[in-house]
């Protein structure tokens, strides 16, 4: 098959410039550990409320001191409906619904993860101080666009961690292979 | 032509048409809800159940009767007569019969579900039925199309078939593919589950199926544009097509790549380890690689046509091509639009930076520009060429049909720049109004949620215009002979005598598109259905 000089500068050009894209990609993720929230754990949806992970939504602290947040998507409102949260800090959200597909998007971060009954969802990130808005991003029925949470993010040194701590949840992980 | 080919070809044209109309008409209602503006009859409940109805209609309904329709054209000008017309006529009656059945079920408020149909949202069984007939009857169409293939191949004896009937079957062959996911999803999942049959239903099974299905639908949406872009669009314009040999690799390579690459909707999903989101990062990258391509070799053919009419100079070709014909001006608009959303797309397709615009307003303004303006626009176009060749009459309204294009073009100019933007600084997509109890920061969002209103109404005075011109067209345009459609000739012809050769060979590259496929998909398919999963039951919120 003849193919025109230019053409082929063309191809190698995009070919060049396709193999760059995905060597960034791939670099972010296996140099700086960038990854979208990929965990994999599966939870009873009737039982999220009882389980220990969520039975207590909100901020806590683990035994080594890192902190995470527990929280539950369900038509229309996330539970907790206000989170304060320490800034510079890695923090691990843990997240279910109980009913319909949600998604968890703190507004103008890369902080975001669909929620999906059934499942488990955790990614960890960190913020600059200020007030966000933690929106739904998933349409969940005629109230969508009324699910909405409230999340301050104090300088490190004025956050205290939050007196009704809960230590190191087990979690209600089964089959969690990743 | 006979007329009974021409009849199948006009009334999938007038289904897609005045599905196109509704679908118009809910979307202006939306852009102002989204301004917050108070219009008659708004409401959540309203809100909802249109998203639902344009989404079907434009996306699925007007999309897929377009599609037929071009390709009965494409296989009517192979052969001089399509392969089973009573097949087609009575798959045509049953993606009307399934249209009739899901708009019902969406406009009585029962399938306020959206066109993505997530569950465990539960709409009535008619919507999932009537969609299934849908495609049912699409896989009738893909079999004509690919039996008139095999047709056009026997009679050519070794040389190869014209190039929009290739484009058009590597397109029937990649659907039969994707639509495996979705007819799973419908058949083993939706349709028992909401027939009562099954209690509950796996929501994170069912996306993967979806999107399985999902991702080669925009290219399902986008191969018959190309098919324009390359065989007709050089013609129309004064000029010849630069490369044919390569345009038919570039159609092959869709119809290899098209489906292995569905997790680049699921970045954001629990359940899919990151490893394979990766790989189907690196099958969304390649697939870019065609569509470059194709960039270079419509650009290059316009160049030509641009030049053979007199223009000179480094750009001076651009202002020498016809823009005063509108199936010329809506190529060359539908193609500025889409730069513009291939670049957007690769940025959704980033494995890192899809966490900055999932589920915003980025992305309908996305696939406004690919789905809403590479495809939609250059289908418009493609009528004002098509429908009075195939009816027999003149074309009605030529004036409207020359502004047209324009108007799409500054409309979804307007509309998709801002929700662009919008989307960057976090407006969710999908959302009845956007002030969330006056969030400071959703106050950034209102000038561009009240430009992109504006933008909607100049669209709504485009799809009108187009409307108008094509009933016009069918139901008083002056009768006059129906005549063929005349594909574009190779700017050079090939040297080795036109054989068919490897990218030819359909068939093979269908079962190479089969193997990545079970690359992409059997094991983590295979992990999700090891889990220890509990099953949703049925909400019905709308």
């Amino acid at each position: 098959m003849k193919v025109d000089l230019y053409e082929r500068i063309w191809m190698w050009g995009v070919g060049v410039m396709l193999a760059l894209f995905f060597g960034t990609l791939a670099n972010a993720s296996f140099r700086y550990g960038f990854h979208p929230p990929s965990h994999v754990e599966t939870i009873d949806p009737k039982a999220v409320l009882k389980s220990p992970q969520f039975r207590r939504q909100g901020v806590y602290v683990d035994g080594g001191g890192a902190v995470h947040v527990s929280a539950v998507g369900l038509m229309f409102a996330w539970l907790p409906a206000a989170l304060t949260l320490p800034a510079e800090t890695p923090v691990t959200f843990h997240l279910t619904s109980v009913d319909v597909i949600h998604g968890f998007q703190i507004v103008r971060t890369n902080g975001q993860s669909m929620v999906v009954p059934g499942y488990v969802s955790q990614f960890t990130t960190s913020f600059k101080a200020g007030d966000y808005l933690i929106a739904c991003n998933e349409y969940c029925g005629v109230g969508h666009h009324m699910m909405a949470a409230k999340l301050t993010v104090v300088p490190k040194a004025q956050w205290r961690t939050p007196a009704d701590t809960v230590a190191t949840p087990t979690g209600g992980a089964h089959a969690a292979h990743h | 032509m006979p007329r009974t080919t021409n009849r199948l070809i006009l009334a999938h044209i007038w289904v897609s048409v005045l599905a196109f109309g509704v679908a118009a008409a809910m979307a202006v209602m939306q852009a102002l809800s989204r301004a917050n503006l108070e219009v008659p009859y708004r409401s959540a409940r309203m809100y909802y159940m249109s998203v639902t109805a344009h989404g079907v209609l434009m996306a699925l309904v007007f999309t897929t009767f377009f599609i037929m329709a071009l390709g009965y054209a494409v296989a009517h000008r192979e052969n001089g007569a399509i392969k089973w017309p009573r097949l087609a006529w009575a798959m045509f009656g049953l993606a009307l019969l399934g249209t009739t059945m899901a708009a019902w079920a969406i406009l009585t408020f029962r399938a306020s579900v959206l066109y993505t149909f997530y569950p465990p949202l539960q709409a009535h069984p008619a919507f999932y039925i009537g969609l299934t007939l849908v495609v049912v009857a699409s896989w009738g169409w893909c079999a004509s199309m690919i039996a008139s293939w095999r047709e056009s191949r026997r009679r050519n004896s070794g040389r190869p078939v014209s190039l929009a009937m290739h484009g058009t079957t590597a397109n029937a062959m990649l659907w039969l593919l994707a639509t495996i996911g979705v007819a799973s999803e419908m058949l083993f999942q939706l349709i028992p589950w909401s027939l009562g049959w099954v209690k509950t239903i796996d929501p994170l099974l069912a996306r993967m199926l979806f999107w399985f299905f999902g991702h080669p639908l925009v290219y399902f949406w986008l191969l018959p544009a190309y098919v324009i872009w390359y065989a007709l669009a050089p013609r129309l314009a004064g000029g010849k097509l630069f490369s044919e040999p390569l345009a038919r690799v570039t159609f092959t390579l869709f119809l290899v790549l098209s489906t292995p690459v569905g997790f680049h909707h699921q970045y954001q999903d629990p359940g899919i380890p990151a490893g394979w989101k990766l790989f189907h990062t690196f099958n969304t990258m390649a697939i870019s690689f065609p569509s470059l391509l194709t960039a270079f070799t419509v650009v290059a053919s316009l160049e030509i046509a641009g030049r053979l009419r007199g223009g000179r100079g480094l750009f001076g070709w651009i202002g020498a091509l016809p823009w005063r014909d509108p199936a010329v001006s809506s190529v060359l608009l539908a193609g500025l639009l889409f730069m513009v959303g291939g670049f957007g797309g690769s940025i959704n397709a980033a494995y890192t930076l899809n966490s900055v615009v999932h589920n915003t307003a980025w992305i309908a303004a996305h696939f406004h520009l690919t789905v809403g303006s590479a495809a939609a626009l250059t289908f418009m176009g493609a009528c004002y060429y098509l429908v009075p060749r195939i009816a027999g009459r003149e074309l009605e309204l030529g004036l409207l049909a020359r502004i047209q294009p324009f108007l799409w073009f500054l409309g979804m100019a307007l509309f998709s720049f801002t929700g662009h933007i919008a989307g960057l600084v976090g407006l969710p997509r999908r959302v009845f109004e956007t002030s969330y109890a006056g969030a400071a920061q959703a106050s950034a969002w209102q000038t561009l949620t009240t430009v992109s209103a504006l933008g909607g109404l100049v669209l709504f005075a485009s799809a009108a215009c187009f409307v108008a011109v094509i009933l016009g067209t069918l139901l008083a345009g002056k009768r006059t002979a129906p005549q063929m459609i005349e594909w574009a000739e190779p700017l050079s012809p090939p040297t080795d005598g036109f054989r068919a050769g490897l990218w030819d060979r359909l068939g093979l590259w269908f079962v190479v598109a089969v193997v990545l496929v079970i690359l992409a998909y059997a094991v983590p398919l295979w992990d999700v259905l090891h889990l220890t999963r509990y099953g949703s039951p049925g909400y019905k919120p709308f």
